[in-house]
């Protein structure tokens, strides 16, 4: 017989395990689908998550895809550990990118050393800008964080086709929906010739390791923790929770705005509509895959970085249709949010012996 | 049972590569990588049809579809570009920049890139429809059909292919129905069914009676159908969608472009163009005329397309206005391609100005 017990205090191991379960329970069922679509299994999952990654190009592919993932999700995690739930990351990046590439055309066809920080720091600022709204407005007037945020997405998107449509568009380009391209000086610099991996791996590392100080070493760290397990007593403690609310959104906000900065003065090289496949929606899978630990969003952002290019790769040997690739994404949030329940229950085999 | 696994996968593995190999050494191989689905039953895919062409001519091809033309397009061209592939087509606009970056790192690849104007390097094409002859016959049924004389458009972006083909619509109602207007309503999408579906309900509200569309979802026909108004099927014949609201359509039809242009590369004749079909070469194809349409105007507008198909008529016949009264194509003349190439103003009777 199975009995299914409540644990007494959510398991430690299991916590750490669960995602690696999620992954294994994905890739079983993504086996599963390609099977009954037809496609050899096993092959399909070579295509899948092996071929990708196989050379070097590949691998810093990987890296590129991960650099925003790893960057945003480590911003949300302060967000999702102090109970704030930030959904709106995508608007955030795509204000920032907004920002930063607004000060990059006005350095167009300059040359300066100084022109690369200040188009870096722009973005950081326009993310913190856009995450202050849904910030303030929760903290003084009560409001939905949730709701504002995502609502705020759409507006950052519009705002980015008018610019793009309008005042900022090349005005060599016929009209075409694009800024003028970004002169190399407002460029982050490639770290390998013949590949597109470039210097913003360096800002989510930096993001990797600030966060891990911030969390497990720092007074904030730990007000963001017991904020995080009860409002209550992080009230009743005396900590000043609208300062706190505001700084976690500003953190977020900064590395989603970072992660826009990233795109465009890196692979894309100028603004146009689509800056972003969603990274800002994507990071949440990564960050909750991660377990909001920074280490583990290293490798969550890994693992879902490669399900974007396996998804092509496979489309374009096997002709499996590329949207799988969100599918999976959506299987491996769905098996971690199922086998969270192990956290907080066990499976008790009762044999007849006993 | 694990070693049976380990052993058949290791098979699979060794087949698949020998296999990749000896498909790689012959043939020439096209691909094709898509903004949108292949489902989509406007752009993407008519690309597609486009694609089976080449099949069917005994070509091996790939397609990548739904390719954002974010970042990502850049790693997607060049992992084509890297398997094997002779030929790609992008087939969007935004995969401009990233085409002809790829293209200048495989130099023995060709790239053809529709409705660009960059070619920064020798083994990169581009190619686009003369969809503007298309929209002389729209607007011919358009002004005959109407009778509120209110002729709405949506229209997705303001650039010259867009701008030219309402002007070239509203000439050719013109010709036949001096009184009419055409009134705009940007989408600033391509493919967008709500975002379309509100534009056209807006257009309906305002009295127009007749809606073409320059964008490629289903949904103006469907909400025309509804209303009880005439619409245009665009890119694809989207007749059986609403069959009583679509008059006739404009077919996209690359198929015959791209296999002209994959043989030119297994034939090693492949040169750089940029290439701008029309009616005459079959890249712009009109769908059956409706039998709602008066006899006459049937068979004018066949007359009409044999004409543009032959170069007897132009599109962009003067004299024509612009929307202030200028004279901008004499009489007698018409306009040149550099004319259409970047053609910014709207002609006299088309109503409010170009968004900027």
């Amino acid at each position: 017989m199975i009995k299914i017990v409540k644990r007494d205090q959510p398991s430690r191991a299991i916590f750490f395990f669960t995602p690696v379960l999620a992954i294994f329970l994905t890739l079983v069922a993504g086996g599963l689908i390609f099977f009954i679509l037809g496609f050899k299994p096993f092959e399909a999952l070579k295509f899948f998550f092996i071929i990708p990654i196989a050379d070097k190009y590949g691998f810093s592919e990987l890296l590129l895809k991960a650099t925003p993932l790893c960057l945003i999700a480590i911003g949300l995690s302060f967000c999702f550990k102090s109970n704030n739930w930030n959904i709106g990351a995508e608007g955030q990046l795509t204000f920032g990118a907004i920002v930063s590439g607004g000060v990059a055309l006005l350095f167009y066809e300059q040359e300066g050393f100084y022109i690369l920080p200040i188009v870096i720091l722009a973005g950081a600022i326009g993310g913190m800008l856009y995450a202050s709204i849904p910030a303030i407005l929760k903290t003084y007037f009560n409001t939905n964080e949730i709701l504002v945020s995502l609502m705020l997405v759409y507006v950052s998107k519009l705002i980015l086709d008018y610019l793009v449509v309008g005042p900022w568009s090349n005005p060599e380009g016929f009209n075409f929906p694009e800024t003028r391209q970004f002169s190399d000086s407002a460029k982050l610099p490639l770290l390998f010739e013949g590949l597109r991996i470039h210097a913003g791996i360096f800002l989510a590392l930096a993001a990797v390791v600030i966060s891990w100080f911030v969390f497990y070493k720092t007074y904030l760290g730990f007000q963001m923790k017991v904020s995080g397990f009860s409002l209550k007593t992080a009230k009743y403690a005396g900590y000043k929770g609208k300062k706190m609310i505001i700084l976690v959104f500003l953190i977020s906000g900064a590395c989603a705005g970072l992660a826009g900065v990233g795109e465009i003065t890196g692979p894309i090289g100028q603004l146009h509509r689509e800056i972003s496949p969603d990274y800002g929606f994507t990071a949440i899978i990564v960050a909750f895959l991660g377990r909001l630990h920074p280490v583990g969003i290293i490798f969550a952002s890994l693992v879902v970085a490669i399900t974007y290019l396996g998804a092509e790769t496979a489309q374009i040997f096997m002709q499996i249709p590329k949207y799988t690739g969100q599918v999976f994404q959506g299987m491996i949030l769905f098996f971690l949010l199922a086998s969270d329940y192990l956290l907080f229950f066990k499976i008790k085999f009762i044999g007849s012996k006993k | 049972m694990h070693k049976f696994f380990i052993r058949s996968f290791v098979s699979s593995l060794v087949l698949l590569f020998t296999f990749n190999v000896a498909a790689i050494a012959k043939d020439v191989k096209a691909a094709f990588v898509y903004i949108g689905p292949t489902g989509d039953h406007g752009w993407t895919y008519q690309h597609d049809v486009g694609r089976k062409a080449v099949e069917a001519a005994g070509f091996k091809t790939t397609y990548v579809e739904g390719v954002p033309e974010s970042a990502d397009a850049e790693r997607v061209l060049r992992q084509l570009a890297n398997s094997g592939h002779d030929v790609i087509f992008t087939t969007s606009f935004g995969y401009m920049n990233p085409t002809n970056k790829v293209a200048k790192e495989f130099p023995n690849v060709k790239f053809e890139h529709a409705t660009g104007y960059k070619r920064e390097h020798p083994n990169v094409s581009t190619y686009a429809a003369r969809f503007y002859e298309g929209r002389t016959i729209l607007g011919t049924i358009a002004g005959t059909m109407t009778k509120s004389n209110v002729i709405g458009y949506v229209a997705s972006f303001p650039i010259p292919e867009v701008i030219r083909g309402i002007n070239s619509f509203t000439l050719a109602a013109q010709k036949v129905n001096p009184n009419i207007k055409t009134k705009i309503v940007w989408a600033f999408t391509w493919y967008d069914p709500g975002k379309e579906a509100e534009a056209a309900k807006a257009l309906i509200d305002q009295g127009a009676d007749v809606i073409a569309q320059h964008t490629d979802s289903t949904a103006i026909v469907q909400i025309a159908e509804k209303a009880g108004v005439y619409a245009f099927g665009q890119a694809s014949d989207m007749d059986k969608f609403a069959p009583k609201a679509v008059l006739t359509s404009v077919e996209n039809n690359w198929g015959p472009y791209y296999v002209d242009r994959v043989k030119a590369v297994a034939n090693g004749t492949w040169n750089q163009k940029d290439t701008w079909h029309g009616i005459g070469d079959g890249m712009v194809v009109i769908s059956d005329l409706d039998s709602q349409m008066p006899a006459d105007l049937r068979s004018k507008v066949k007359k009409l397309q044999a004409d543009l198909a032959s170069g007897k008529v132009h599109s962009f016949t003067g004299p024509i206005y612009d929307q202030k009264g200028n004279l901008i194509v004499a009489e007698g003349k018409t306009a040149d391609d550099g004319m259409l190439a970047g053609m910014m103003t709207y002609v006299k009777g088309v109503e409010g100005d170009i968004p900027k």
